[in-house]
């Protein structure tokens, strides 16, 4: 589903997302959580602003030399035995995947949770190949069940309730006794894990993604809660990383700065469950990890954006604060958003990889309430960058039309203040005059968008301008 | 309704900039700023205006943002302060209209001389003035909405609520999220419309269940959009903005409220 943005169809997404009550449901219980598990675990640590300067400054540095990092991370990762491909595209970097898999003969591979494996479309590929892919995170492994998207970047499943899922389970485990009960979500939980437990054992290739790539040492580090993770990278034979280039951070003191705000924003925890570093194939001493250790470094029209107008962006770690935090997102869920990922850093990271065309609704889909800029760790100015995608749109005329000559009928008069206050005045008087004793209009054919959600409440009659010309002449 | 105290002939010259939306559509709010900046001892001019450009800012377009913030940079040239009674025209003077020229060094350095000198209204007096008492009268409970712009641009949260509660006889309550976007955002409100419904419902029920007779803020473009949503749920609240509790000129009827009887 994901090589099919529906970005562009953002406003008829959120309209089906506002009339769904089950979701409505799920996104309301889920608002007031994150944000006060993150409000908490910063009040419980009286660095953590100057962690977030920190973090910010250290993916700059990185962002800057990030040739130089590269270089020394694929140096490092070879030194302790693994490989580096580099991929430019999604395509590349499936085939890469695929051909790793045939090579070894595979036929089923585990993944832990990776949005760039969302972003690269990946189960698809492989199925397409004969792979069969199995997701081992809990919320992942739901939807892989139900062949949806994640609809947030942290908790893929958070659009559903617990008796949705209870259904799919019924549905996907018949070989378990339908009189089972699965009313609680620990019951849930534990029949996944039994299924998932056999998985993890009998698969050829592990698939993971990466929340940081340590150059230094040519370590991967992933974070989970599940420790789903771990089992996917040391059963299999082969372990295979995927990871965008902008992963990487110079050395294993930066990588911790970095984990120190990472969950603190995400879950509000002070560290994820399981914090997991992978250096290369297992050693002669080690006592368990894979034999064959791969990165597919992703670039996916990243490198485009170093340095330029979004060059901010590529600071994200993938935290999920900024839609947490987004009275769109808490109003419509992720899938709306069409593509792989939602909400404000979705809502500037999307046009920059698939293309504004694709997309443009998305950077005006956002109050500039500024709730995502004041929770990210990484300190991203994404209602800045948001409005940066505005002004694209509205140099390549990619604005809507009624957006475009209503902006440039209202400069006219804005431009001009004689004429301004002469049309105002007359303005404000009629428009007073026509809502009459109501004081309010309940409808406007011009404003539909306004009064059929609320009432316009009408002008007071003459303007402020007008009046006070009136009582103070030319003061 | 447009009873002025006395021009003081002294104390800072300040340039009302009352934002399109108070210009238009509730000038008593302009005529309740005035009254607090010349009882704070100013000398308040209105000089000729429009808009601050924000619409045009927010909708990507940068030449006509440009040529409305050199319009407003000129017009109040000669004055000590700019005042808005708004968090989000104070914050895009404020804050943003240095950006709009970058790369250009002497209009950047007008722009941020103008910017240094612009102030939201309630800052104004509680930070610039050092006001921390108003002579107002007021009789009931209110809760107070933090605007986006204002709140998190322009630091304005506490400044409020310390005017407010000087008043004797006044009860703030605060609702649940008071910090939560109330979903106008200018044009997102049209364009977004069910989105920005959805938004200002869960506000419209959060003012409510806090009980307060009256909902008050700085901003007239979230206040309009709040108090359309509480009429259209046939919600008695009223609404109004701060700074005519400030002033205590309330003989205007409440935001969206049937307009007095005509003599």
């Amino acid at each position: 589903m994901t090589q099919h943005p529906t970005s562009t169809y953002f406003k008829d997404n959120a309209h089906r997302a506002l009339q769904n009550p089950q979701l409505q449901k799920a996104l309301g219980n889920s608002r007031k959580g994150f944000i006060e598990r993150r409000a908490q675990a910063a009040a419980r640590l009286p660095e953590f602003e100057a962690l977030r300067d920190s973090a910010r400054d250290i993916k700059n540095h990185v962002l800057a030399h990030l040739d130089l990092y590269l270089e020394t991370y694929e140096q490092n990762v070879i030194a302790s035995g693994g490989h580096v491909h580099y991929a430019r595209t999604s395509e590349e970097a499936s085939q890469i995947i695929i051909d790793l898999c045939k090579e070894r003969g595979a036929r089923s591979v585990t993944k832990g949770k990776s949005m760039v494996s969302e972003e690269i479309n990946l189960n698809a590929a492989l199925e397409k190949a004969g792979i069969k892919p199995i997701e081992t995170d809990l919320g992942e492994y739901i939807i892989q069940l139900r062949k949806e998207t994640p609809s947030h970047i942290i908790a893929p499943a958070i659009h559903l309730n617990k008796e949705q899922v209870e259904a799919d389970f019924r549905k996907a485990h018949q070989h378990l006794s339908p009189e089972r009960d699965l009313s609680q979500a620990p019951q849930l939980l534990q029949e996944a894990r039994a299924i998932l437990r056999q998985q993890f054992l009998a698969a050829d290739v592990g698939i993971t993604g990466a929340n940081f790539l340590i150059a230094e040492t040519g370590s991967s580090v992933i974070v989970t809660n599940e420790g789903n993770g771990d089992l996917t990278q040391i059963f299999p034979k082969t372990h295979i990383v995927i990871a965008s280039i902008e992963k990487l951070v110079p050395t294993l003191e930066d990588a911790s700065q970095l984990l120190r705000v990472l969950a603190r924003s995400a879950t509000g925890q002070d560290m994820s469950v399981y914090t997991t570093l992978s250096t290369g194939p297992r050693r002669s001493a080690d006592p368990d990890g894979p034999q064959d250790y791969h990165v597919i470094l992703l670039d996916n029209g990243r490198s485009s954006m170093l340095g330029g107008e979004f060059n901010d962006m590529l600071r994200c770690i993938r935290c999920g604060a900024c839609m947490n935090h987004c009275p769109v997102y808490h109003a419509v869920g992720g899938h709306a958003y069409g593509w792989v990922y939602p909400g404000p850093m979705g809502s500037v990271l999307t046009p920059s990889l698939i293309g504004i065309e694709k997309s443009a609704p998305l950077p005006n889909a956002s109050t500039f309430c500024g709730r995502c800029e004041e929770a990210c760790p990484v300190r991203i100015p994404l209602p800045k960058l948001m409005r940066h995608w505005r002004e694209r749109e509205f140099e390549r005329h990619l604005t809507p039309a009624v957006a475009r000559s209503g902006l440039a009928f209202w400069a006219i008069f804005a431009k001009r203040p004689r004429l301004y206050r002469l049309c105002t005045s007359i303005a404000m008087r009629l428009m007073a005059l026509a809502a009459g004793e109501k004081g309010l209009f309940t409808s406007l054919p011009f404003a539909k968008g306004w009064t059929q959600q609320r009432d316009l409440p009408a002008p007071q009659g003459r303007t402020f301008q007008e009046q006070w010309q009136k009582v103070r002449g030319n003061q | 309704m447009t009873q002025l105290a006395k021009v003081a002939p002294f104390g800072p010259r300040v340039g009302l900039f009352a934002t399109c939306l108070v210009d238009l559509f509730r000038p008593s709010i302009g005529f309740a700023a005035v009254k607090l900046l010349e009882e704070a001892g100013c000398t308040v001019r209105v000089p000729s205006q429009t808009c601050c450009g924000q619409p045009a800012f927010n909708s990507g377009d940068r030449a006509t943002t440009r040529d409305l913030a050199l319009q407003a940079m000129e017009a109040f040239e000669d004055c000590d302060y700019v005042v808005v009674p708004s968090g989000s025209c104070g914050g895009m003077m404020a804050k943003h209209f240095p950006e709009l020229f970058a790369g250009e060094p002497k209009l950047a350095q007008r722009a941020l001389a103008f910017a240094n000198k612009t102030h939201e209204l309630i800052s104004f007096l509680y930070d610039v003035l050092g006001i921390r008492q108003v002579t107002a009268k007021f009789e009931g409970s209110v809760t107070y909405h933090d605007s986006c712009s204002g709140l998190r641009e322009l630091g304005i949260a506490n400044q409020p609520r310390a005017l407010l509660t000087s008043i004797q006889g006044l009860n703030l309550v605060e609702m649940n999220e008071h910090d939560v976007c109330c979903g106008f955002g200018g044009t997102f409100a049209v364009k977004y419309g069910e989105i920005s419904g959805a938004i200002v419902g869960k506000k419209a029920a959060n003012i409510a269940e806090s009980g307060a007779a009256m909902l008050l803020a700085g901003d007239l473009g979230c206040l309009m959009n709040m108090a359309g949503r509480l009429s259209r749920e046939g919600k008695q609240i009223e609404v109004r903005h701060i700074a005519e509790i400030l002033a205590g000129q309330t003989n205007e009827p409440a935001i969206g409220a049937k307009p007095l009887p005509k003599d």
